[in-house]
């Protein structure tokens, strides 16, 4: 009889901690951050999050909005859909009015159609997501959602970039990319491109390979050099690319590189000193950029990411994530509430110029955002250099916003004000 | 004929890789019944043991010290974990190695951070060794290759040539008559799994800095380790150097071989397509399904042979 007594009283106990915790109501603005930070992708999640203090530091330096100061809080996915759905759960649980998320398609796919439930089912307790870097093309066509706003260019974007910067010496590519939504939507879109941009590129090799599972990339650069291909496309991100490219440099085949994610943490230091001018990557920015813009504050800022950082040896690359932040502040400031409801109807069809003095809008009919994009070349003799390893992305080509606004065949459905 | 030739030559290091982890976990499963899950963590150790202490005394210094801390350590775990989970039979054995191989990684990943660590090819080794029509073979891969092979040879010898070696290969196949007759099956025991997790360290300082140094390494080997083991059969080390050969190959060799079972079928004149019933997965090209080859081996031969290619004892 006395252990019943013991167990009532222990569970009393715990009802009231929880009871007694107080609702956030006028707190910090909470966006949870859910990406891998444990597991074969680690480095990239990780280097978000350190990116993500800063600038979350930042704007709250520049008030916060409406009197009320942002906060992140990391959720580790393990790079899995179901643990990104746990975390949206918790964010969820929490009121939490933003979930963002960069790493993994299949990821933001789950999110999309798991918030549009969530939302139609809880009009009182929504949710916005921030997609801050998966990019399939069909998160903003066949899968949009009013809810879902991305801050990065797609897919089909990031291709025309990479198709037009092309020399036009190269008549011969290889296409290497992971198998799942994100690297389909890659091969897809840039053959589309080539066909459409490039029609005297023959495309000799085209393969998929397994995410985030090979550590020897050796034969695959063996059948690249067989097939005569002068240049590697590839939208592979994480070990994925670093071991590809490590390959083909400890092969010494004679290949231009054109990739999509070369320039994220590891990338340079994988690569070292015989990727000098052979290695491109489509970028939002490079620290590089506002040197040769002249750009004085952005140049300071991203400096600042290192002196607030000193152990961190990898690029800034997320800096246009401020653009994010800068976005967010002007819709709660317009509403003056943080209604997810009333952000997603300030959010939508909003202008604002980033931090490169660039315009950008977050496009009304798809949720995605148009900005401006260069390709960077990692080359010596660049004012900054990344990882240490003594190359540092050059400014290749700049393609801006107006150039890159590609029709969708998103059919928004969006809810009762 | 120049792609074969490369990836045969890439075949046999990343199975010479494999034959060095997976020798250790033979000889253990084979001696003592215990499926080591920590066999692979004892991959992942060496290499980060390797990685800082080739920052302070460099690389030729750390391919001797950190393999001798993975038996240090091994033989510490056998003499004072095992041996005491080993009255509680099989599976008490097995489940303690698992914890043990989650308590290593988050041990790992907690001194050494979440993320992959610089862990380079020594400068000496760095450079082209020779050219395959154009494509070069890196002097690192030769000298995995020679390490491997020595370590082969010194693995041989010991077994054979040795008394302690003969002890061990009479209690690989017969244990329980080996302790009969007075040999000190216990102490052999220790021995044998710290040489085992040795060995595992050596293949984690050689094959660190050729893959990546993260803390998802012990994951990503383990399951391979495991399916050469079992491939290659209990009791017998040759049966695990076939294996670990035949793996390599397979693995290196399903990337170039741009085939799938819908061109076999056209070859006898069945026209096969995406939209045909079984359509997708008759049209899927080997290099897609190439990680998952050794799991189909792995199915079949417990189907057909459960005790592995050069078994002496059912597994």
């Amino acid at each position: 009889m006395k252990s019943i007594y013991r167990a009532a009283l222990a569970a009393l106990a715990m009802m009231l901690s929880v009871a007694v915790t107080p609702a956030s109501a006028q707190g910090t603005i909470k966006l949870a951050y859910t990406d891998p930070l444990s597991g074969a992708f680690a480095q990239v999640g990780d280097a978000n999050l350190k990116m993500w203090s800063y600038l979350i530091d930042y704007i709250n330096s520049k008030g916060g909005a409406a009197g009320r100061k942002f906060e992140l809080v990391p959720f580790d996915n393990k790079s899995q859909p179901a643990d990104a759905l746990l975390a949206l759960k918790s964010a969820t649980d929490q009121n939490m009015p933003f979930i963002v998320q960069c790493s993994g398609s299949n990821i933001a796919a789950a999110l999309i159609e798991a918030i549009d439930k969530h939302n139609t089912r809880n009009p009182d307790n929504r949710i916005i997501y921030i997609n801050c870097g998966a990019v399939a093309t069909e998160l903003t066509n066949e899968k949009c959602s009013f809810w879902h706003f991305r801050f990065d260019l797609n897919v089909a974007q990031k291709a025309e970039v990479l198709v037009r910067a092309l020399p036009k010496n190269i008549t011969k590519v290889y296409l290497i990319n992971q198998d799942y939504l994100f690297g389909q939507s890659v091969q897809r879109d840039v053959k589309a491109f080539l066909k459409q941009v490039r029609p005297d590129v023959q495309v000799v090799g085209d393969e998929l390979i397994p995410l985030g599972k090979i550590q020897d990339f050796s034969p695959y650069i063996t059948k690249v050099k067989a097939s005569g291909a002068q240049a590697l496309l590839s939208g592979n991100w994480g070990p994925d690319i670093n071991l590809l490219l490590k390959a083909g440099f400890d092969a010494g085949v004679d290949l231009r590189y054109y990739t999509f994610y070369a320039h994220l943490a590891g990338g340079p230091t994988t690569i070292g000193p015989a990727g000098d001018g052979k290695v491109y990557s489509v970028m939002p920015n490079s620290e590089n950029l506002p040197v040769e813009k002249g750009l004085k504050d952005a140049d300071e800022f991203i400096q600042g990411f290192h002196k607030a950082n000193p152990g961190m040896k990898f690029d800034f690359s997320s800096v246009s994530f401020r653009t994010i932040l800068e976005y967010l502040q002007e819709a709660i400031n317009k509403t003056g509430s943080v209604d997810p409801t009333k952000i997603a109807f300030a959010l939508e069809g909003m202008k604002r110029k980033d931090l490169f003095n660039y315009d950008t809008m977050m496009r009304k009919e798809d949720h995605q955002v148009i900005m401006e994009y260069m390709v960077g070349q990692l080359s010596k003799g660049t004012k900054y250099d990344s990882e240490g390893t003594g190359l540092g992305w050059k400014v290749s080509a700049i393609v801006e916003g107006k150039d890159l606004m590609q029709p969708t065949s998103c059919i928004m459905r969006r809810p009762a004000k | 004929m120049e792609v074969f030739l490369v990836s045969l030559l890439n075949g046999l290091v990343y199975g010479m890789l494999l034959f060095m982890l997976a020798s250790g976990l033979t000889l253990i499963f084979s001696m003592m019944g215990v499926l080591n899950f920590a066999h692979a963590s004892a991959f992942m150790l060496g290499a980060y043991f390797a990685y800082s202490i080739s920052l302070i005394a460099g690389f030729w210094v750390a391919l001797f010290v950190a393999p001798i801390l993975c038996g240090l350590l091994g033989a510490a775990i056998e003499r004072f974990g095992l041996r005491r989970v080993h009255r509680n039979g099989h599976v008490a054995e097995l489940l303690f190695t698992f914890g043990l191989a989650m308590v290593i990684e988050k041990v790992v990943q907690m001194s050494w951070g979440l993320l992959a660590v610089p862990y380079r090819i020594p400068a000496l080794l760095d450079f082209p060794l020779f050219s395959v029509y154009g494509t070069q073979f890196p002097a690192y891969r030769a000298f995995m290759l020679l390490i491997s092979a020595l370590m082969f040879l010194a693995i041989w010898l010991a077994l054979t040539r040795t008394r302690v070696g003969l002890v061990i290969q009479a209690s690989l196949t017969h244990p329980e008559m080996a302790r009969a007759l007075g040999h000190d099956v216990p102490k052999m025991f220790t021995l044998v799994f710290a040489s085992g997790m040795a060995l595992a360290g050596l293949a984690g300082v050689i094959g660190g800095n050729y893959q990546t140094t993260s803390p998802s390494m012990a994951v990503t080997m383990g399951p391979i380790v495991f399916v050469v083991v079992v491939f290659g059969g209990l009791g017998s080390l040759l049966g695990c150097f076939i294996a670990s050969l035949l793996m390599g190959l397979i693995q290196t060799f399903a990337v170039v071989l741009d085939y799938s079972a819908a061109d076999l079928l056209a070859r006898v004149g069945l026209t096969v397509t995406r939209s045909s019933p079984l359509g997708e997965l008759l049209t899927m090209p080997l290099p897609r399904i190439g990680a998952l080859l050794p799991y189909i081996l792995l199915v079949l031969i417990l189907w057909f042979r459960p005790r592995g290619l050069m078994g002496t004892r059912d597994t």
